[in-house]
């Protein structure tokens, strides 16, 4: 088994309400913010055998609307 | 003429749905389940709203991978007519049947109400007892709405009379306030307001009842 972990988050030009609403929320506490990004996580264990690239790109994200990067530990 | 009605976990329209098309319609109607395989017995396939998995991972996208899924795509292929409505879209686009793909409500906020769409396209075979730039009031109830498509691919669904409604008074930032659109080959489906909903008197509204008369006309 490999710990698989996979980063997502809004495709980089799409708009991400939840971004702005949390950059919104700090810049009114008086931080100093620029672009926040709202994304998630997937961790997994996987088999060594298993092709993490097509199981990622079939069924976790929906590469229309989402990046990705996958870490393998 | 028959239709299925599909019930994933956490489908919620499923029984609007089918009362519609039971005892409005007054025709046959049966629920499909997520596990089933075969839907070669059913002339209509409706893909009903809900939240579908509890929205786990995005909306849709557990449902999308599902045996019924499956045979929803293979119904489609053979020519058979899908509706998929609010949740029942965001499946058919996660599955590929659809383009584009609905995201979070500009706002971030749920958005339940009526709203009006108006129909862009009536030579189809859910909007055909309609007539073309007819407004109707519909409700809608969703938290992930917002229609998006690439810039560039707008132009290519209109050119195709790909899009078959847009708000009036957009709800949730769709681009190019569209509210419902179908695939190439013109008979698969998806809209976010609610038919459904709106198909008796005693509803507020009976402007959904057009489209599925529609469906049933030949």
């Amino acid at each position: 088994m490999k710990k698989v972990r996979v980063l997502i988050r809004p495709k980089k030009g799409l708009l991400d309400p939840q971004g702005r609403a949390v950059r919104e929320m700090l810049q009114d506490h008086g931080f100093k913010v620029g672009e926040v990004v709202v994304g998630k996580v997937v961790e997994m264990e996987v088999d060594d055998s298993q092709d993490v690239k097509t199981l990622v790109e079939k069924f976790i994200v929906n590469p229309l609307i989402e990046d990705y990067e996958i870490e393998e530990t | 003429m028959r239709f299925a009605v599909c019930v994933f976990p956490g489908s919620n329209c499923d029984y609007d749905t089918y009362y519609v098309i039971r005892d409005v319609l007054e025709k046959e109607v049966e629920f499909v389940d997520h596990r089933t395989r075969d839907l070669s017995r059913y002339d209509v396939v409706v893909v009903p709203g809900g939240f579908s998995y509890g929205d786990y991972l995005r909306p849709g996208a557990l449902a999308a991978r599902t045996p019924l899924a499956e045979a929803v795509y293979e119904f489609a292929q053979k020519g058979g007519t899908v509706l998929g409505i609010c949740n029942g879209f965001q499946i058919l686009t996660e599955l590929g049947l659809l383009p584009g793909a609905l995201l979070p409500n500009l706002n971030m906020r749920f958005v339940c109400r009526e709203v009006r769409i108006r129909v862009e396209n009536n030579n189809t075979r859910l909007t055909k007892k309609l007539e073309r730039g007819e407004v109707l009031r519909i409700p809608v109830a969703h938290h992930d709405g917002r229609y998006y498509v690439p810039e560039d691919q707008v132009r290519a669904l209109e050119e195709r009379g790909q899009i078959l409604f847009r708000y009036l008074d957009n709800p949730n930032g769709s681009v190019s306030d569209i509210a419902g659109v179908m695939n190439e080959k013109g008979n698969v489906f998806g809209m976010m307001p609610h038919p459904e909903r709106a198909s008796e008197d005693i509803m507020g509204s009976h402007d959904g009842l057009m489209l599925w008369y529609s469906l049933i006309s030949d």
